[in-house]
């Protein structure tokens, strides 16, 4: 298999390039994805290819066209409406939580509404409140809709790519900071990663560490200096919320006996807490340390950088939260 | 009955009797409803119709088999007038497996697929997206087909009937926006609550063409829809309808509707009942005598008769059945 190195933000675009080819019905709308490319470029060069009817540049009304995207969904395509800024996404959730997410239950299965939301999150970019907001949590607590939460180049093209053949409603996190600065190996055959199979970043014995999205990165990081202190840390990305693959989270706490789960979403009813209790329930006697959890500090987000990196979990975070478990301790 | 073209009226006798037929199913199946609900045979509310008919059947004459709706949480006129069945429609409000969606649903979510019955939103304006979507669809699909939403005066102030309708005049939609103006949002006058002229002045300020009608009289009802409907399959994009009526009715079965309507009022809409009007001009037209009126009516409550029993004696939904449809 040959591989090459691309970017979170090409993998992306790559996978929408190679679907559109193989399906007609799907569109891409949001605002400036067509001829300008997209915000963060993940639509560069499909207006080009694929031409105005199908690359659609909306008014600035998400609510209008992610509404239209759903009518559109239930009546022969699948439309891939883009959130510029995840924060935008509270402008839709009529649409999605009212209208995608019941369609085809109220209706006793007569519709389906093959939708693909994609939608950014992430801070750490000095954005300010409304335009760094990681949001997943919500989405993953309405029956219905699927979740998923890439965290790099490989597992984003491979997942987007399932998106966009499912027949349910999908919102599709993307982590901004990652667009350009995460690269990784992506082969160059077409591939595809099924929705519930959470993957093992990292293997070892001593601690479970899960992390969400662009979170991998400083728990693979916090993982190698662990490692140098004789710590070896499995590392595991859920990679969809929903469907969540708990056998696989279940499985590796069995086997260290403690946990540490790290997003960038607010940790308080976050998804955090969703998969500490799936860890409790289904690892419960194996537990040596109650599992610890690493959200973002509950504060809106501000905008100075030394203010904005006190809400996010990082390296230095991480790795005491991993000595807090080893040693049994609770955080103070 | 002939199919030959009745003077002065836009219709052949057949179709004109089969708006009366329509009518009367809608005006019988809530009233019917009302009394399903008092006895206890259905759970949750039922939000009824009556009074409202001529719009939906007058609308719904204009389609095609293959042209959509989208309906509200007023919505069984809609259903009955895009030609839904009424056994799965009252096993549907009784929570039977039997009914349009096994029950899932419920009186303000009916919908069949099949005859472009895209359903019918618990949401004020809820089925606005959904109607957008569709017309989007139908454009690039090129058949011809046309989107009509179905909603009331009150969702006239959501933002959602904005941006679609921007959207709409922008793209060019075959988007039919008909507003039932039923005088009340629940319980306050749409005056109080719609700034300017309301609903067809905005539409023009987008650069919509728009109407308003009469809502009671279904012939009116049926020409300006054919204009529109004409319109859009043309490609030339979408129109508002905006069509005045009323429901006799309380917002729900339970609310009697008198805290804020006056009797005067009340008396006015009902001596314009759109049945009585239209029953009277096709006697007077001679598109049908007394007899086969009666015939009609006797129909349709054997039908309904049949619902009824049908849906009582239908069993639930198997408790099984609670986590199934929610993922395709």
């Amino acid at each position: 298999m040959s591989t090459r190195e691309l970017t979170f933000a090409q993998a992306i675009r790559e996978a929408l390039d190679e679907e559109m080819a193989r399906d007609e019905r799907i569109i891409v709308l949001g605002e400036d994805v067509g001829a300008w490319g997209g915000v963060f470029r993940t639509t560069e060069g499909l207006f080009q290819k694929y031409g105005p009817e199908r690359v659609i540049d909306t008014p600035l009304s998400e609510e209008g066209f992610v509404g239209l995207s759903v009518g559109a969904a239930m009546t022969g395509f699948h439309p891939v409406p883009e959130i510029m800024f995840g924060d935008f996404i509270t402008l839709v959730m009529d649409q999605l939580v009212n209208q995608a997410a019941k369609m085809r239950y109220m209706t006793g299965g007569q519709i389906q509404v093959p939708l693909t939301v994609r939608a950014t999150m992430g801070g750490g970019r000095s954005s300010g409140a409304q335009h760094s907001q990681s949001w997943h949590a919500w989405f993953a607590h309405v029956p219905g809709l699927k979740v998923v939460v890439p965290s790099t180049p490989y597992d984003a093209k491979g997942l987007l790519k399932t998106a966009l053949r499912e027949p349910n409603p999908v919102i599709f996190f993307e982590d901004k900071v990652m667009y350009a600065k995460v690269k990784g190996p992506v082969p160059e055959e077409e591939y595809c990663i099924p929705f519930g199979q959470a993957d093992i970043k990292r293997a070892g014995k001593d601690v479970t560490l899960i992390a969400i999205s662009r979170m991998i990165h400083p728990t693979l990081a916090a993982a190698e200096k662990l490692a140098a202190e004789g710590i070896e840390a499995e590392v595991i990305d859920p990679r969809t919320l929903t469907p969540l693959d708990k056998p696989t989270l279940i499985e590796s706490v069995k086997k260290t006996g403690g946990a540490v789960i790290v997003d960038e979403g607010y940790q308080h009813f976050g998804a955090t807490a969703e998969l500490a209790a799936t860890i409790a329930y289904g690892a419960f006697d194996y537990l040596d340390a109650p599992v610890e959890r690493l959200g973002a500090l509950d504060v809106p987000i501000p905008f100075t950088p030394v203010l904005e990196n006190a809400t996010i979990p990082d390296e230095t975070k991480i790795i005491a939260a991993v000595h807090r478990v080893l040693e049994g301790r609770r955080s103070a | 009955m002939s199919g030959k073209v009745t003077k002065s009226l836009p219709l052949d006798t057949s179709t004109l009797v089969e708006l009366y037929r329509r009518m009367v199913t809608i005006r019988r199946f809530e009233e019917t409803i009302f009394e399903v609900y008092r006895r206890g045979w259905m759970p949750g509310l039922a939000h009824l119709s009556d009074g409202q008919e001529a719009t939906p059947v007058g609308v719904c004459a204009a389609l095609r088999p293959d042209d959509t709706i989208t309906s509200t949480h007023r919505g069984h006129g809609h259903i009955i007038a895009k030609g839904g069945e009424l056994g799965p429609m009252m096993a549907e409000v009784m929570g039977k497996v039997t009914g349009y969606c096994r029950g899932k649903g419920g009186e303000m979510h009916i919908a069949d697929v099949s005859l472009g019955i895209l359903g019918a939103n618990g949401i004020v304006g809820g089925g606005l997206g959904i109607a957008a979507g569709a017309a989007f669809s139908f454009k690039r699909l090129g058949k011809g087909q046309v989107s009509v939403a179905f909603f009331g005066d009150g969702a006239v102030n959501q933002g959602i009937w904005y941006e679609t309708a921007n959207i709409a005049v922008l793209w060019n939609l075959p988007l039919i926006y008909v507003c039932e103006n039923n005088q009340y949002t629940q319980f306050t006058n749409w005056r109080k609550l719609v700034a300017g002229e309301g609903l067809a002045a905005r539409a023009r300020a987008m650069g919509m063409q728009a109407a308003e009608v009469d809502g009671n009289d279904v012939v009116a009802v049926y020409q300006a829809t054919l204009q529109a409907v004409e319109r859009a399959r043309a490609g030339e994009g979408p129109s508002t309808l905006v069509c005045h009526t009323i429901r006799y009715g309380g917002h729900h079965v339970g609310e009697p509707g008198t805290g804020y309507r006056s009797k005067e009022e009340m008396a006015e809409w009902h001596a314009k009942d759109c049945i009585v009007h239209y029953e009277r001009l096709l006697l007077e037209k001679g598109v049908i005598n007394p007899d086969q009126l009666e015939n009609i009516r006797d129909t349709i409550e054997k039908q309904i008769e049949t619902a009824v029993s049908a849906a009582r004696e239908a069993p639930f939904p198997d408790v099984s059945e609670v986590n199934q449809h929610v993922y395709a």
